[in-house]
């Protein structure tokens, strides 16, 4: 496959006037066009304000101002990240027809970068999911193959990155919802340090473990997005008052004298393949001078647990505002209490009514200790165990997802299974940690795995730099079919 | 720890009620099979002797975040109210509410 | 009734704090603006919206704190999970098991200390009104909201179990309203909501038995409701336990106009709030020097504030019943300043708290504001009897109205130009001349006569003579 052009190259000919950012975007509406009803990656394409967007873009650059790093770059943005005047649906009838009178930080911080947004990507309702079949608006399916799941929850995102509808992506990862659809669908998806990336128009979903972050088809790309994103926001209190990891600026630096951990808890339940796709990255890790060492962080294998106790819990809470008052739908009935019960019930679709139940039962009296309180305690125990690794690595290494796609419809019947597909991303948010997913050959099945790199809080600039030498020695992915290659 | 009692069909429809959702006597079933399974899952952790371990709310410790206590602009009117699927008099309506505010 | 029942009686009060903005966003914390005009994306709970601490309210929290002799701790927010229309996000924010004040005192003016257990940070909420003939909650066709006051600052205080009268209850948010002003926290206005006191009653047939099961009582909108309510409640229990039935815990809702508590109709019989740490906010760590800063920018407290007043009446020789009820009623107006501000320029103490307590707290919140230098220039006119105290207290009028202002062309305008010694000899003479019966039994030591003859120099004076300089002149007169 002919690699996509860099994102900083189109982004520095738009700058220089040699291409026009309308092109770009008309490039990608075009392909959006032949691909779109096949894959359904949007909620929503933003054709004629995107067009608006672009066409202010090359005149700014008429003008011979500079209109960012990502000038003329079009964006897809998740369906939770607000969008001022523009509907915001997180893929739920509830929130049909909303449109939030403000912009999400992020997107304010797009657009002050000179990108294009072009549309509001699907995904799994309220981002609970693991394969975006619980949207509400039909499932996306997996440019490599349209009878599988893209991942989720940010599928819409990385299937529009992989189909090549926009360069770029913005998705949210709380349980794994960037890097495992990214595995899934072949493209780079990261999720940042708690705190770097600011959640003020993230649409919730379990506030302590939410973070915005990058989609793209190269560890380059990614970066680049993820430091126009990054950096403190006074609008988030939990967004970190600290000098961001500029990661752009150190992608070159290499691999050599560091400690990379293969964990082997990752690695446990993973089909053979993929496997044997994380030990292909490790020998090129070794072969570029990292020193490779196989470690054990047991607290991991508690992660899952912890997470469908402490992500329900806080998610019970942030969808309880969704009450038929104020905006969104609602379901008219004789009193107040009817009213929100008919509009939630109608409302909501199983997978999130199912963890909103979850959620409310591990809080309530009598059983908070013992499952709430106590997943916090595991929480503290997963962090620990990180520590004890990072004392001795610089980088963890595994798969993102135990398997390639998984067929459409294969486990959506079945909570718990699907819930297991998170089983590697999950402890790096219990965390607060960094990690990447990147792009690392076909499984036995030709579709694509992804290995994923961990690290400590902040240390993306790290796990930037690893990421770069990992993608040097990823072996080829097939074409997805709907790709028609970017401009040239 | 001592693992918490099995869930049960009568807590699926307390927490249902709780929640303010609705569920049919098919659902009610649905959901206490496969909540109970998550539950049955979480035993892993509700079964641990983690007695003294700090619990983590916040991954990252952070303290005293604060602003100043400044105006700023508020939402037009017209745009909040323009959003809500029932209003009169300026203010948002709701039907008949049955009982005080806690 | 048997005499030995004894009340016990515990005050939760609900302040709202003085601040520019609200607790977690930057509208306005007004009171009576438009509905839904002072609100954005996190007071209306709108999906995506975080909130963010206020300083400031933070800093009246402590501030409240440290004039409760509280210790003031390291805190966090938790969510209070429940759905109501007024409530944005269907939960509150609300400080729980650790809350930022724990463990104070109140003195009441009599030296009775009250326990404060604890006096934590909370958002208010939005406010519900009811269509329908009743214009109250039941039998009302459907609500409406304004989200104006959600997220509005509050301090609710919450004391000990340790008042066993209704005067003590009094007296508690008589004192506690009084400090809140002197904090500078909450402007104390229970007519605007801004003081909302809830009040936790049971009673006991001795001091030794065991609690009773309590009572919490809601809607008590002024200092007599309280008392009220509470006598009303403590009856209504006595006389169930006295005819063998049990009191069940219960929240009630006082009627001011029947005069009686009533059980309040809930929909849910038992809520279960799910607290959990808030995840959008972070820990509040106040160190030593923050609180100390705080500390020193308080005020004086009213306690002091009586004192000092005292002291200024016993130079003078001490004080009377209702002079103590003049200093009372002063410092809980906030107007002390005035009258130590008068006393350090010349004026008697006496008058200048008479004068305060009696006239400017006519409109206190005029003479809070009032220039103080205009009041001490009109105390001291009457004191020199330059004014008499019906022109002093017309000029006061004007001051307040207009906030300030020069006391002697105030008078000029209005026609109190001071009468000479001369033309008040003349009126008196006058007087004494057209009444001879009365001025020889005056003379013949008749001293009720003074007021007859003053009354009549009055009269021809429009009230423009001075009561002591007329008095001076009738001795001077009779020799
Ligand atoms: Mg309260
Ligand atoms: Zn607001």
């Amino acid at each position: 496959m002919t690699a996509p052009r860099p994102v900083q190259e189109t982004a520095a000919m738009i700058r220089a006037g040699e291409e026009s950012a309308v092109e770009v975007l008309e490039h990608h509406l075009a392909v959006i066009d032949a691909g779109e009803e096949s894959i359904h990656a949007f909620n929503l394409v933003m054709g004629d304000s995107a067009r608006d967007r672009a066409r202010a873009i090359d005149a700014q650059v008429a003008a011979g101002e500079d209109p960012g790093p990502l000038a003329g770059i079009p964006v897809a943005l998740k369906d939770n990240l607000c969008t001022r005047g523009v509907p915001t649906t997180c893929s739920s009838r509830i929130l049909e027809g909303w449109r939030p009178p403000y912009d999400a930080t992020v997107v304010t911080r797009l657009a002050d970068a000179g990108a294009v947004i072009i549309g509001k990507t699907n995904m799994d309702e309220f981002a609970m999911g693991s394969s975006t079949e619980t949207s509400a608006f039909g499932t996306t399916c997996n440019p490599h193959d349209l009878t599988r799941v893209p991942g989720g929850s940010s599928g819409g995102s990385a299937a529009a990155v992989a189909a090549g509808f926009a360069p770029l992506a913005l998705g949210s990862d709380t349980g794994g919802s960037i890097r495992q659809p990214a595995a899934l669908c072949g493209v780079v998806g990261m999720k940042p340090t708690y705190g770097t990336v600011s959640r003020y128009g993230l649409v919730a979903f379990a506030s302590s473990l939410d973070q915005i972050g990058p989609f793209a088809t190269s560890v380059a790309d990614a970066a680049l997005l993820f430091d126009v994103i990054g950096g403190h926001d006074p609008l988030d209190s939990t967004s970190l008052n600290r000098p961001t990891p500029r990661v752009l600026s150190v992608l070159d630096e290499g691999v050599d004298g560091m400690t990379v951990g293969v964990l082997t808890e990752f690695l446990d339940g993973a089909d053979p393949d993929v496997v044997a796709r994380v030990n292909q990255a490790a020998e090129a890790l070794a072969a570029a001078g990292a020193r490779i060492e196989e470690i054990s962080v047991p607290e991991v294998a508690l992660g899952l647990s912890a997470y469908y106790l402490i992500a329900p819990g806080e998610a019970s809470s942030n969808l309880a505002r969704y009450d038929g008052v104020r905006y969104g739908v609602r379901v008219d009935a004789e009193d107040t209490v009817a009213m929100n019960t008919a509009t939630r019930t109608a409302g909501f679709g199983a997978e999130v009514k199912r963890r909103i139940m979850l959620g409310t039962y591990v809080l309530s009296a009598g059983y908070m200790d013992a499952y709430y309180n106590q997943a916090l305690r595991v929480r503290t125990k997963i962090i620990e165990g990180f520590a004890t690794a990072y004392a001795r690595c610089d980088v963890l290494l595994g798969p993102t997802a135990p398997t390639t796609a998984f067929a459409i419809g294969a486990k959506v019947d079945d909570p718990l299974t699907m819930y297991l597909s998170d089983v590697c991303t999950i402890p790096t948010n219990l965390a607060g940690h960094p990690a990447i997913s990147i792009p690392f050959g076909p499984g036995d099945d030709g579709l694509p795995i992804g290995v994923q790199l961990l690290g400590p809080a902040l240390s993306e600039g790290t796990l930037f730099q690893v990421a770069a030498v990992v993608e040097a020695a990823a072996p080829a992915l097939r074409v997805p079919r709907i790709t028609t290659g970017a401009p040239s | 720890m001592t693992e918490p009692a099995r869930l049960t069909r009568e807590d699926v429809a307390h927490v249902a009620a709780l929640a303010r959702l609705h569920l049919s006597d098919e659902e009610l079933d649905l959901y206490t099979g496969q909540l109970a399974q998550v539950l049955d899952h979480a035993a892993d952790v509700a079964s641990l002797d983690l007695a003294g371990v700090v619990p983590t709310a916040h991954a990252m410790a952070v303290t005293n975040v604060m602003r100043l206590d400044e105006p700023r602009p508020c939402l037009d009117r017209d745009e909040v109210l323009g959003q809500a699927p029932s209003v009169e008099d300026h203010r948002f309506r709701v039907p008949r509410i049955l009982g005080e505010a806690p | 009734m048997t005499t030995e029942w004894q009340m016990v009686i515990g005050l939760e009060v609900h302040c709202e704090l003085k601040t520019a903005t609200k607790l977690f966003c930057g509208c306005p914390n007004v009171f009576g603006d438009e509905p839904n005009t002072n609100v954005c994306p996190n007071c209306l709970g709108l999906p995506g919206s975080l909130p963010v601490l206020n300083q400031q309210a933070v800093e009246l929290a402590m501030a409240i704190g440290t004039a409760l002799h509280c210790e003031i701790r390291p805190s966090t927010f938790h969510r209070k999970n429940y759905f109501y229309p007024d409530q944005a996000k269907d939960y509150q924010i609300s400080q729980y098991d650790e809350p930022i004040n724990v463990n104070g005192h109140l003195d009441l003016p009599d030296g009775f200390r009250v326990g404060i257990e604890r006096a934590h940070m909370e958002e208010d909420t939005g406010k519900t009104s009811h269509a329908g003939a009743s214009g109250r909650i039941h039998g009302a066709d459907y609500s409406l909201v304004d989200y104006n006051r959600s997220g509005v600052p509050l301090v609710e205080i919450v004391s000990d179990p340790d008042m066993r009268t209704a005067d003590q209850a009094r007296a508690y948010v008589t004192e506690l309203r009084a400090i809140l002003v002197a904090s500078g926290a909450s402007d104390g206005k229970m007519e605007e909501g801004s003081m909302r006191v809830d009040a936790n009653v049971s009673v006991r047939r001795t001091v030794d038995d065991p609690f009773g099961t309590r009572c919490e009582i809601k809607n008590l909108n002024s200092v007599r409701s309280l008392g009220r309510a509470i006598e009303y409640e403590a009856g209504r229990q006595i006389a169930l336990i006295e005819s063998g039935e049990r009191v069940i815990q219960q929240t009630r809702h006082w009627d001011e106009g029947a005069g009686r508590t009533e059980a309040l109709r809930s929909k849910e019989d038992a809520y279960d709030y799910r607290y959990f740490l808030e995840p959008d906010l972070v820990p509040l760590v106040p160190d030593a020097e923050w609180i100390r800063a705080v500390g020193d920018t308080l005020g004086m407290m009213p306690a002091a504030r009586r004192s000092r007043l005292a002291a200024l009446l016993d130079d003078a020789g001490g004080m009377t019943d209702a002079q103590r009820d003049q200093v009372t009623t002063v410092v809980d107006l906030g107007l002390d300043d005035l009258v130590v501000v008068a006393v350090a320029a010349g004026v008697g103490s006496g008058l200048a708290l008479a004068r305060t307590a009696n006239e400017a707290a006519t409109d206190a919140d005029a003479a809070r504001v009032l220039d103080p230098k205009s009041y001490v220039e009109l105390l001291t006119l009457e004191a020199q009897g330059s004014l008499s105290a019906t022109q002093a207290k017309s000029v006061l009028a004007d001051l307040l109205a207009a906030g300030g202002g020069d006391p002697a062309a105030i008078a000029r305008d209005k026609g109190f130009e001071a009468m000479s010694e001369d033309s008040l000899a003349d009126t008196v003479a006058q007087a004494v001349a057209d009444n001879p019966d009365e001025w020889s039994r005056f003379c013949e030591g008749d001293d009720k006569l003074a007021g007859f003859f003053t009354g009549l120099v009055m009269k021809a004076t429009k009230g423009q003579a001075n009561g002591k300089a007329v008095a001076a002149e009738l001795r001077r007169l009779r020799g």
